[in-house]
């Protein structure tokens, strides 16, 4: 296992590179930027940093703006007020005239550093995923972010990029290009399929191991994008798996398991079950506490494949 | 053109307008007449436009924050010659390019879809940010009807106003200023307050981030973050000895 590495930090890193590279490159911020680690940006070219104030749905509206004189700008705040707070700027500047905004949504899901529910988000890939013309993309890992900003700046069109805010292990091979809308298939067996996103990978993953020490084959598929969902991988694990576990960190409804029994309804009916939170908000605590309280766990993953087993 | 030949313009607007509307079977009239002049006058003698090229990348923007008035830009839009005026008839028609709300995506012309009210001084924003930053000279007109601008998002826009108290007085409210460290300097403003009928009673306390502890005073980083041992010790000191001081001082 490598050094811990945070996407924010990341983030930071990137958004410097990417103005380096492209003088078109700009990023709005809502006086965030020392959580964001938008401040590396201000420190290293303060005139691609724009401080619009606490004021996320006019940073949204300015972005907008910019993106139809031909600029690329980049909107940081946290995931809760760009997922809620802004959603009909989102929807009326943004998605529905298509203009090459990318929001950065930091601190999304449950580990948000001690500040509980108004600045938790858990239905934001539901709210997101819903948008005609919108991208949705959440990364596990620092090395995965970077690769994904990479991506995304080549792209044109509005993309909601999830990102998590503590250090993480890095599992994402940093030789590998970001595809968005591709899936990622980091390990395969046959017993259990695991389909999972954003940081929840990770603990995925450590959960695969566990049941590889007692001799429980799984595959497991990262979705970095939401949408549009890789259907074609979602119809092969559901081909060699036969029983899926869908893991995010996120509500039950509407996210990862709604995209993926959405597509698996259609195309391939199997038996999936779904982890994530059941229908209710979080609250402030250390990471390790919260995971565990809402079910997200390393070991939680492991019970629930458990059971998916013995059911069948 | 003649301020006479603008003014007969803005009514030629109006006439279209009410075709359409008459047409459609619906759609608003009232605050497409009270933008009609205005609307005359900028498309046809203050804005840099050239209706062929509608992409024009030096070309002044407008974008009609009051979406709703749709009618009366596509009304001009179609008098410049963006489209044929014969379009203005399908208004509102399935298929049409002319949208309840405009459409950017849709119709030639348009700088920016509206319709939610209270949005479109943000992008304008963007788009004077934007001319600023690639040293063009173009301008960005947002015409916003004065019922939206109650909307929160166009007072965000207007910040910086120079001080809070200005700006809660600006809004009509009574307005007392005192110093938020000096617990009688507060509860004098909160008698003051109590008092005052009629109108809402805003206090602007003047306070400093971190007061009390002289490491964290004025010091953003403090706003949230952990704190060591050695900076607990320092600080629970600093607010002892101050409280001592304090009882030593007093009569």
């Amino acid at each position: 296992v490598s050094a811990l590495l945070a996407q924010r930090d990341v983030f930071g890193d990137i958004m410097i590179e990417l103005c380096r590279r492209d003088s078109r490159v700009v990023l709005v911020d809502g006086d965030l930027a020392n959580s964001t680690k938008s401040d590396k940006l201000a420190s290293a070219m303060p005139e691609r940093f724009f401080m619009m104030g606490i004021a996320e749905q006019n940073l949204v509206g300015v972005a907008a703006g910019m993106a139809t004189v031909g600029l690329k700008p980049w909107v940081a705040s946290f995931a809760a007020f760009i997922a809620t707070r802004d959603l009909d700027q989102i929807r009326v500047v943004v998605a529905q005239p298509n203009l090459n905004v990318k929001l950065a949504a930091h601190y999304s899901g449950l580990l948000t550093g001690y500040t509980g529910k108004t600045h938790q988000v858990v239905n934001d890939l539901a709210i997101m995923r819903s948008l005609p013309n919108m991208t949705v993309i959440a990364p596990c890992d620092g090395v995965e972010a970077r690769a994904a900003m990479l991506a995304i700046d080549q792209y044109s069109g509005p993309v909601y990029l999830r990102l998590t805010r503590d250090p993480t292990p890095v599992i994402s091979d940093r030789e590998r290009p970001f595809e968005i809308g591709r899936g990622v298939f980091l390990r395969r067996g046959e017993d259990v399929g695991f389909v999972s996103t954003g940081a929840q990978t990770i603990r995925v993953l450590a959960a695969a191991e566990m049941l590889a020490g007692d001799g429980i084959s799984s595959t497991v598929l990262h979705m970095p994008t939401i949408k549009p969902i890789d259907a074609d991988a979602l119809v092969e694990i559901a081909r060699t798996t036969h029983h899926i576990l869908t893991c995010e960190e996120h509500s039950v409804l509407g996210g990862l398991g709604g995209a993926v029994t959405e597509v698996l309804s259609e195309r391939l009916p199997v038996h999936i079950e779904r982890l994530g939170l059941r229908d209710i908000d979080g609250e402030s605590g250390p990471n390790e506490a919260l995971i565990d309280k809402y079910g997200l766990s390393t070991a939680d993953v492991v019970r629930r494949a458990r059971a998916l087993l013995a059911a069948r | 053109m003649t301020a006479a030949d603008l003014q007969k313009s803005g009514n030629d607007i109006r006439r279209h307008v009410l075709r359409a509307v008459h047409r459609a079977g619906a759609g608003h009239i009232g605050g497409v007449f009270s933008a009609a002049d205005m609307l005359a006058a900028l498309y046809f003698d203050i804005l840099r436009i050239d209706p062929a090229r509608p992409l024009w990348e030096d070309r002044d923007r407008f974008i009609l924050s009051k979406g709703h008035c749709g009618i009366g830009l596509y009304a001009v839009l179609a008098m410049r010659g963006y489209f044929p005026i014969d379009e203005l008839s399908t208004f509102d028609a399935i298929d049409s390019r002319l949208q309840g709300h405009p459409d950017m995506t849709k119709l030639p012309g348009l700088d920016m879809s509206t319709g939610s009210l209270g949005q479109g001084l943000s992008p304008g924003v963007g788009m004077a940010i934007g001319a600023r930053y690639l040293c063009k000279d173009f301008r960005t007109w947002v015409m916003l009807g004065d019922g939206e601008i109650q909307e929160g998002q166009i007072c965000a826009r207007l910040d910086p106003v120079e001080s809070p108290a200005a700006k809660w007085r600006a809004f009509g409210w009574h307005v007392i200023e005192c110093d938020g460290h000096r617990v009688a300097d507060f509860l004098s403003a909160c008698k003051e307050a109590g008092e005052i009928r009629g109108r809402p009673s805003m206090i602007v306390a003047r306070t400093v981030k971190g007061k009390g502890v002289s490491f964290m005073e004025h010091e953003y980083t403090w706003h949230s973050r952990p704190i060591t041992d050695a900076d607990l010790d320092r600080a629970i000191q600093e607010l002892d000895a101050a409280d001592t001081a304090s009882r030593a001082g007093a009569p």
